[in-house]
């Protein structure tokens, strides 16, 4: 395996959907070259920061709109 | 993923929003809005519109909470009914995202191949000397995580939606591949097609973002 195709195979080895026999090759490749070693850790860290994002939501008017569209539908029903 | 609050599980959750319990309504509106907000942008063509799609959706989920199943999570269902709104007005914005098939620009290597040697070369397709992947070391420090988010959020913004689509259900909602295919309707394969281009971008700004601001700290070991 080269750099170059292990660079594309690195989502779906985190998601665990690599054959066996390209997962061994992935491994193999893995142990051997600190470029792509580099390459999965920074995967990973963008990952790991894109799941820290908290995300802006809805403006205060909508959010005063719904909990008083909740408020009135349980008065209705 | 989760908001800075745990949310009770899904039945004492259910049991809550049925006794009209106002506090927990907006428990959920505050911790998921966001991420719908988000999601809903991938379908429709403007900020208003996607807060329109995300009212729209809470106001379905006031109304359908009764009949709530418990078949999926409470979260994936809402999630549900936001994508089915959010495509019915994307359609009528003329702006549908269908997932059946990959775009040619989708498909293709997601490194910039000069990285790479060339065939013929010795080593060919290994990394160029000095062009390999650098260790990161991203700051603890608070205000410059932030700073990363930052980076992160507007390269999401600039993503093609699909890509954006796939990027903010599996890495910043926190979905498994399974709910991503069921809500979108596409393959596995395709998925992460998409899922692994969208991570290859924003990998590629922090890349970009971390070198520079490297380069301003000054020299910290560059050996
Ligand atoms: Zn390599």
């Amino acid at each position: 395996m080269n750099c170059n195709d292990f660079v594309e195979l690195v989502t779906e080895f985190l998601d665990g959907a690599l054959s066996e026999d390209t997962e061994q090759r992935f491994i193999e490749h893995l142990a051997q070259c600190s470029g792509c070693e580099n390459y999965l850790d920074q995967f990973r860290q963008t990952i790991a920061a894109t799941g820290e994002l908290t995300p802006e939501g809805i403006s205060s008017d909508a959010r005063q709109h719904l909990l008083s569209a909740f408020r009135d539908w349980q008065r209705d029903v | 993923m989760a908001g800075p609050r745990e949310l009770p599980p899904d039945e004492v959750l259910v049991q809550r929003l049925r006794d009209g319990d106002e506090e927990t309504f907006a428990l959920v509106l505050d911790s998921w809005s966001g991420g719908m907000v988000r999601l809903a942008m991938s379908f429709v063509s403007t900020k208003d519109s996607a807060e329109e799609t995300v009212q729209d959706t809470w106001l379905a989920v006031i109304r359908g909470i009764d009949g709530f199943e418990g078949r999926a999570s409470l979260k994936t269902w809402v999630y549900r009914i936001l994508v089915n709104t959010a495509k019915a007005r994307g359609a009528k914005e003329s702006r549908t995202v269908p997932f059946a098939s990959l775009l040619p620009e989708e498909e293709g290597p997601t490194v910039d191949a000069e990285r790479f040697r060339a065939t013929g070369e010795p080593y060919a397709g290994h990394w160029v000397a000095g062009q390999e992947p650098r260790p990161w070391h991203i700051p603890e420090d608070h205000v410059l995580r932030g700073e990363v988010r930052e980076v992160i959020a507007e390269a999401i913004d600039e993503l093609p939606p699909r890509l954006r689509t796939v990027i903010t259900l599996r890495d910043v909602a926190g979905y498994g591949s399974e709910e991503v295919c069921s809500l979108l309707e596409i393959s596995p394969g395709n998925q992460r097609v998409l899922l692994h281009r969208g991570r290859a971008l924003l990998r590629r700004k922090l890349e970009s973002y971390l070198s520079g601001a490297h380069d301003i700290a000054g020299g910290r070991g560059r050996a």
